[in-house]
């Protein structure tokens, strides 16, 4: 164990610098963030995960921020277990019936001021599952959505760039997308 | 043809293990395994009754419950009268199995979960730390894919087939492909075959990857953890880099594969197989000199080979229990039956076993992509479905184990498709695998099964 973790001191960090792209277009405001609350928020961000019927690749890619490629915690970012901790509730999947309930109380747990970001293309109306008996539709009909980050599942940048969006930090190489 | 009742008797004799059992107005459906072969044989039932397999054969009951609630059909004589899939109007009505004894309190978890994880109930008894019994409740991410599928063209629902389960969109994009070429009598060109093999172990490569380290962390060694998904994602950026997307979503399409290698294609899965080859011996070193490790992964949630016997269970899940079982061996499928690989099975049926499965896996892997690089064949990447009318039952070997997809074709489009994921053989040994351990390892058990919530949910 000494050697692996001494190779790991002498080797310079696997850390990427956030990767720039065509991100920002993955990536769209629901509704106008509150100025104040961003501010109040300073520059770190509690995030909480909840899976709503997702095919769990968006987990998949959800997880992947934080292996040391990308590194979420530098952003002052980071997934923590309880909704009572939270400033931010990730929305995944199409919103099952038998998941409303689950995502409702979820998002009644957190403190306010808090942010719903729908991820993925399910969360946004459903994506291939648009049009099923057993879903929603999307996140948006079941909690107020601010921030949507598009892809089936959007890749680990995507993401990034989409969270930092929340922290009114515009990612370097594109401009903060526009509200809506 | 054998009957619904001679079938009864091969599943409880254990002459024959239980691959599926699904349901469509009128009829009820099974497929076994037996003698090497995979059977399919359908029971109509027009008053929407059909005597209970489940009454003499236990793998059956979740299977037979969730035919009933989605497609109406009564098992006769099945005890467990709940639901399964569909919650309905009162989910909080649901009555869970009873524990008696002095000492006992429950903890209820889920559906949400502590982490980044699919939702699901978990209702443990416990008598101190100590569980007494594990009951789970499941169906929370069903979608209704069966029910979307119905009626459209191939193509599309094979979309669908691809998100059943994200982890292993390939594991169930190449069965539904080769249902829908049987069904249609249809031909793959052999350049696609071999790659879609190619997409199978790279996923396969990727996500035991990723469980190695991740069961790890569950046992408080995070080290583990940070180098593995390192490499899971050198996998999936290569994967990204050779088939446009990082989890090889909708590339596998029926009648072929949707695109091919790039030219510096090979190069790129080269590269990625010295540096996995490089870089996991000293893991697995690491792995086995940690005795504080190794105190939470042996002897840890063991699975009676019996039970992993009469369950049918596939996957490390199966193997790790001596269950020597491996679709791509029996019944087989092109290209595997022209490549050389092993198939591990361990007997200790512990968590060490489940990670040792996967990571000499991951050995048989990195060979098989090699050999599937040297020899690959030239030409056509896919060939348009014929159009005839007809049903199959495919089996696939993902990372996971078997995934089971049966389709029915009528003038072009999806009439009725079923997918039974891996998982369905493999959560009800979990629950007895965590009896009698403690439930601070049930992170870690749960961890070294990693069944899919959304695969069996659907
Ligand atoms: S958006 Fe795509 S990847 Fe994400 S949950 Fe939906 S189907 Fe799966």
């Amino acid at each position: 164990m000494r050697r692996t973790l001494l190779q790991g001191l002498l080797h310079r960090p696997l850390t990427e610098d956030l990767p720039r792209g065509e991100e920002a277009a993955c990536i769209t405001l629901a509704r106008r963030l509150d100025a104040a609350a961003q501010r109040m928020l300073g520059r770190g961000l509690s995030i909480r995960a909840v899976d709503a019927g997702s095919c769990n690749a968006c987990e998949l890619e959800l997880h992947a921020l934080n292996n040391a490629l990308y590194d979420l915690e530098r952003f002052g970012l980071r997934f923590v277990a309880s909704p009572r901790h939270a400033d931010v509730l990730t929305v995944t999947g199409p919103v099952t019936t038998q998941m409303r309930e689950a995502l409702v109380r979820t998002h009644a747990a957190m403190p306010a001021p808090k942010w719903v970001v729908g991820v993925g293309d399910c969360a946004r109306d459903g994506g291939p599952f648009a049009g099923s008996a057993r879903c929603c539709g999307g996140a948006a009909a079941v909690v107020p959505v601010d921030l949507w980050i598009a892809g089936c599942p959007p890749t680990p940048s995507a993401l990034l760039h989409g969270l930092l969006t929340l922290l009114r930090r515009p990612p370097p190489g594109g401009t903060a997308p526009a509200g809506g | 043809m054998m009957s619904w009742q001679e079938a009864a008797d091969c599943l409880a004799r254990g002459s024959a293990t239980l691959l599926s059992l699904w349901g469509e107005p009128g009829a009820v459906h099974l497929a076994l395994w037996q003698d090497g072969a995979v059977r399919h044989l359908a029971f109509a039932c027009p008053d929407g009754r059909y005597p209970s397999l489940g009454r003499c054969h236990p793998p059956a009951i979740r299977l037979e419950r969730a035919v009933r609630d989605l497609d109406g059909l009564d098992p006769v004589g099945l005890p467990d009268p709940r639901p399964w899939l569909d919650h309905g109007p009162d989910p909080a009505s649901y009555p869970f199995l009873p524990a008696e004894g002095a000492h006992l309190h429950q903890v209820p978890v889920g559906p949400v979960h502590a982490g980044i994880i699919e939702p699901g109930h978990f209702r443990f008894t416990c008598d101190g730390e100590t569980i007494v019994r594990l009951e789970q409740r499941l169906g929370y991410v069903h979608r209704g894919v069966e029910a979307l599928m119905q009626g459209l063209p191939p193509d599309t629902a094979a979309r669908l087939a691809g998100r059943i389960s994200g982890d292993s969109t390939v594991a169930y994009a190449l069965p539904f492909a080769r249902a829908a070429e049987q069904a249609s009598g249809t031909e793959p060109p052999p350049r696609a075959v071999w790659l879609r093999a190619v997409m199978a172990e790279l996923e396969r490569l990727a996500n035991h990857l990723g469980d190695v380290g991740a069961i790890c962390n569950d046992a408080a060694f995070s080290l583990m953890h940070a180098h593995c998904a390192v490499l899971r994602e050198r996998t999936l950026r290569a994967a990204a880099a050779c088939f446009g997307h990082r989890l090889m979503m909708d590339v596998v399409v029926p009648g072929g594969v949707a695109q091919d290698l790039p030219a510096a294609g090979e190069a790129i899965l080269r590269a990625l197989i010295d540096e996995v080859r490089l870089r996991v011996p000293p893991l697995v070193r690491l792995y086995d000199a940690t005795a504080s490790l190794q105190d939470r992964t042996v002897g840890t949630g063991i699975v009676r080979p019996e039970l992993a016997r009469q369950f049918g269970a596939g996957g490390f899940v199966g193997r790790a229990s001596g269950r020597d079982f491996d679709a791509r061996r029996m019944p087989g499928y092109p290209p595997y039956d022209a490549l050389a690989f092993d198939v591990p099975v361990l007997a200790e049926g512990d968590v060490n076993a489940r990670v040792w499965l996967r990571i000499r896996e991951i050995g048989e892997t990195l060979g098989l992509l090699g050999q599937l690089l040297d020899r690959l064949p030239v030409g056509a990447l896919r060939t348009a479905l014929a159009g005839q009318d007809g049903e199959a039952v495919t089996l696939a070997e993902g990372f996971r184990g078997d995934v089971l997809i049966w389709l029915r074709l009528e003038k072009g489009r999806v009439a009725r498709c079923h997918a039974r994921d891996p998982s369905w053989f493999q959560w009800p040994l979990l629950e007895a695998a965590i009896e009698g351990n403690i439930i601070a390892d049930f992170p870690l058990c749960n961890k070294s099964f990693n069944c899919s919530y959304a695969g069996h949910d659907r």
